[in-house]
Parts: C-alpha cells; structure tokens; sequence
C-alpha cells in the first residue's frame, strides 16, 4: 500500500515536470509553425531589410528593423538608466551601507518591481512626458524616451539587487587582503570586489536587459504604436511586445497573413531573450564554479 | 628609478622619520586594553619588540592573540564594537593617534593570513597590486619589484614562465606564498602573520618556515601560531596569552625549557589548550 503511495506522489510530481515542459515545447512549436507559414508568404530577406512595418495598411510591407529599432531604443534607454543607478546602489549596500539599513532598504528596492507595469505605464505617460515636455518643447506626447526611463526604474532591483548578491558573496578575505595592503574602501570596491564579482554582474545586468526588451505594458502606453525606423528618443516608436498588443486586441481576421505577423514578431522577440538568458545561464555556471 | 623610490620614501612619513626605505621597526605596546562591546579582549598588555626579530604569539583559542596581531595594523577599527585604549608605537610614533593615516600605515604593515587569499586575478596581478594602489605607474619598476618580491617569497623559479595565469590555479601553498610576495613588494618594515601554514601541508609549512627566517633579516615579524614546535622553531621571542592577558614574554628558548609561570608550562607541555 504504501509503495502505490510513493509511486503515485512520484508520478505527479514528475507529471507536473512534464507539463511545465509541455506548455513550453507547445508555445515554441505554435509560435514556429505559424512563423514558418508567414514566411512562406513574405520572404525573411524582406523581413529583415525591409525598413517599413506596415502590414495593416493598404501598401503592406513587412520589414522588422522599425519594431527592432523601437525596442532596442526602449532597452538601451532602459539600461542607460538602471545600469548606473543600479550598480551604484549594489555597490553602495554591500560595501558601505550598515547592516540594518542594507537589511531595510533591499526589500523596499525589490518593490520597485512588484509595482504593475500598467501603474508605470501611466506615470510614464502622465507624469513623466510633460515633465520632460518642460525641457524638451518638441517632445511628442508618446515617445521613447519617457518609456525607456520609466522602464529602467522599473528594472532598477533586477540590477541592484543581484548585483548586491553577487558582490555580498565575494569572500570577505578578499577585502582583508586589500585593506591589509594599504588600499582604502573605494579602492578595495572598484579593484577587488567588483572584479570578482563581475560575472555576477553581468547576469544581473543580461537579466534587466531581457526583461526590459520583454515589457510590454509601458511601452504601450507611453511610447506609442507608430512603427518608425529611428533611433530619434523624442518621437512614437513602437516596439516588438507593442505591436502584438495592438493586433492581438484588434479586429484582424485569424489565418490572414496580418495575423500571422504577430508570430514572426513574437518569434524574433523570443529568440533575443532565449540567447540573453543562455548567455546568462552560462555565465552563471561558471561563476559558481568559482565559489564552490 | 631613483625618482622612483624617493616617491615612495617621502610617503613613509607614519612609521619611519627618515627616509631610508625598508628598514625594520620596533614596536612598543603601552597600557592596551581592547573591549568588544561589553566583553574585555585584551588586558592591561604591555610589550616591546626589538627590530628583526621573529615573535611569537602563543595561546589557547579565544585568548585574545589574533585581535592583539590585528591591532598592529588597526585591521580591528573596522569592527564596529570595537573599542581600544592604550598605546602603540611603531618607532615613537603612536599608530593610534587620531591624524595616522590608517592606509599609509597599513603600506608600512603588511600582513598575512590564516588562509590563503589571492585576488581572483593573474600572479602578476596580485604581487603588482599593492603598487599600483599607490599610483604607482613606471611599468619597468612595477616588473622588477614583482620579481624580486617573488624571489623573495621563494616562488619565482615556479611562476616565472606563468606569471599571466590566475593565481587561483596555484596549490596551497604557493597560494600562501604569492600572499607573502604580495605583501613584501609593497616593501613594509613589519610583517604581521595570522597563522599563516595553519591551512597547509607539512611540505608547504617548511618552505613557510624557512621564508621566515630569511626574511627576519630585512623585517620585524610576528606570527601567531598554534604550532608549538613551530613557534620553538622560528621565533626568537614568545608571548604567551590567557584569556586576554600577557602571562609570559621573552626569549623562545627560555619559555620553552624553563617557562617562569605554571600556567605556560601547562601550555606548552600541552596539558592545558
């Protein structure tokens, strides 16, 4: 009897396995097979020269770069943003902080990415644009600008919080070693910690990324639906995540060649985010090889 | 060159008032009590070191020789219950006054650890390191320093050919012995060692040993150790700790053979600890 019991629980346990794995075979099998079946219609040389994306217009073309531009311009703003801020906080919290305020202050930071993206969305749009409307006078009302900062503090923990981690871990020996040489805090930081901690770094820093060229909902709302090849912070763009939106809650007929951009789309975003998170998942073998 | 080494002969104005570079110190330890919050770790401990010695610092666990070491070099103030009275002179000069830059006394006093602890960085690196903390930039220099400090920590013949691969791929104890060529490029006058073959083979600690008593010619050193026979060995002075007290200081060869106080020969015999 109780041997049916444990071969039952077994079972579950690794049927729950098989169906995380099944979800996800699935979804990359649909998102292939409907790729594969535009590209039947539109050649990939198009896909990728080609510098318009106007597939719900009369004159249809179907080339990517203008939904690539939009969401690589999103992300380096993004970054631009959380990159410094971020390391600096990690570097701020594990090196100086005290304690108790490095124990308080990390969860707070964490809630930066609990808040819904929808909230930023907004506050991109509302607050920040005509904010930056007050510097900028020729700043249209969605543009990528706002979005991208907007985002990056919304990835702000992605980075300083794994960056923390990564740099908490460096064995204190290390700092005792520089300390005992002479080198002060700062030195001791920037020459012992954070080299050591580099590879860490840089998971955390490919995480934000990938994350940031995934959003959806800000980039949305505040950086417009105007697919434009540009690399201009001031004017609509529209990214990858964007446009899906826009045709998933349109009135576009199912089976038609518009609709199955969308998969195109959707399998270009995937690719990007699978090879950042592989990188990263690499990267992060390595180093905890190192500290074992 | 020349200017060089006057550059870093006007910045050892801490310890040394002269500006020969490179010379032993002497220490003079007055009055020294350390607390950490409420609990009392080192008591009322007075003790002059004479220059070129090798001293050292025995005692059961806890007794306080380790937090005595690490007041040499104030790697304690970053301990945030810490608190020190007393005085420590490194050539006249009290080490704990509030103007000592604690850095620039730190490039006087090097120190080595219980454990190995190499940067994750390349052989080269690691020994160059200590220089180019200080600005240090004549690249020509920076070599020969690396080199002679590598020779001088016995581990030249075995590195020369690799100086570019990580110091991490090294075994124990040529680990240990880049930490002390890290340590002597920096050129200190005192070197600090916090039971530095504690972590290592027999092999490794004799080459250790040996380094030592070379190395007693250029420096003052002082070493805690758990290893009587190590103790007996190199030193030349012993102090032996208990629980936060100085029972008993003087030449190794008569704390060894005919100690004053019973509770050093309880030690010592290995009847207590």
């Amino acid at each position: 009897m109780r041997k049916i019991k444990e071969y039952l629980i077994e079972k579950l346990l690794f049927s729950s396995v098989l169906i995380t794995v099944g979800v996800t075979l699935g979804i990359i099998a649909v998102l292939g097979f409907e790729a594969f079946r535009f590209f039947n219609e539109v050649s990939i040389v198009e896909f990728f020269t080609d510098t318009q994306w106007t597939p719900l217009f009369t004159d249809k073309h179907y080339g990517i770069l203008p939904l690539l531009s939009g969401t690589l311009l999103t992300s380096f703003i993004a970054i631009a943003v959380a990159l410094p801020l971020g390391l600096s906080i990690g570097i701020y919290l594990s090196e100086y902080a005290p304690k108790k305020f490095r124990k308080t202050i990390k969860p707070l930071l964490e809630l930066l990415a609990a808040v819904p993206t929808v909230v930023y969305g907004f506050f991109a749009l509302i607050v920040v644009t005509p904010f930056l409307q007050g510097f900028i006078p020729n700043l249209s009302s969605f543009n990528s600008l706002s979005a991208g900062i907007v985002m990056g503090i919304m990835i702000i923990p992605f980075i300083s919080s794994l960056s923390e981690d990564a740099l908490h871990a460096v064995p204190y020996a290390l700092r005792e070693a520089s300390y005992g040489m002479g080198a002060t805090k700062l030195q001791t930081a920037f020459k012992v910690v954070v080299p050591a901690a580099s590879s860490g770094i840089i998971v955390s820093i490919i995480l934000a990324i990938s994350r940031a060229i995934g959003e959806t909902m800000i980039v949305a709302i505040a950086a417009g639906q105007q697919p434009r090849f540009t690399l201009d912070p001031t004017v609509p763009v529209e990214t990858i995540t964007a446009y899906i939106v826009q045709v998933s809650l349109g009135d576009v007929q199912h089976g038609s060649v518009e609709y199955r951009t969308i998969f195109a789309a959707g399998i270009t975003l995937f690719v990007f985010t699978f090879l950042l998170n592989t990188y990263s998942y690499s990267i992060r073998k390595k180093y905890q090889q190192r500290y074992e | 060159m020349e200017i060089t080494m006057e550059k870093i002969a006007d910045k050892k104005t801490v310890v040394h008032q002269t500006n020969e570079v490179n010379q032993a110190s002497k220490i003079e330890v007055k009055d020294v009590n350390v607390w950490y919050g409420d609990f009392q770790a080192i008591k009322g401990i007075n003790m002059n070191i004479k220059p070129n010695t090798v001293t050292a610092f025995i005692g059961p666990s806890g007794c306080g020789k380790s937090t005595f070491l690490r007041l040499f070099n104030r790697m304690n103030d970053y301990i945030d219950t810490h608190r020190m009275e007393g005085k420590i002179k490194i050539n006249g000069n009290n080490i704990y006054k509030k103007k000592v830059n604690v850095e620039e006394l730190r490039k006087e006093i090097g120190m080595v650890f219980q454990k190995p602890n190499p940067f994750p960085k390349s052989i080269f690196e690691n020994v160059a390191y200590g220089l180019k903390i200080q600005g240090i930039k004549d690249k020509k220099f920076i070599i020969e320093r690396v080199e002679k400090a590598l020779k001088q920590a016995d581990l030249w013949e075995e590195v020369k050919d690799n100086l570019k691969k990580s110091a991490l791929a090294l075994s124990g104890g040529q680990q240990q012995r880049l930490c002390i060529a890290r340590t002597l490029a920096v050129e200190p006058s005192i070197i600090l060692m916090d039971e530095p073959t504690s972590a290592l083979d027999p092999i490794s600690t004799s080459k250790i040993e040996n380094l030592i008593f070379e190395l007693k010619k250029k420096y003052t050193i002082i070493i805690v150790t758990h290893n009587m026979q190590q103790a007996s060995r190199i030193s030349d002075y012993t102090a032996f700790f208990y629980i936060g007290e100085l029972i008993e200081f003087g030449k190794t060869k008569k704390i060894f053979t005919n100690p004053e106080h019973k509770r050093t020969e309880n030690y010592i015999t290995g009847r207590v600890g």
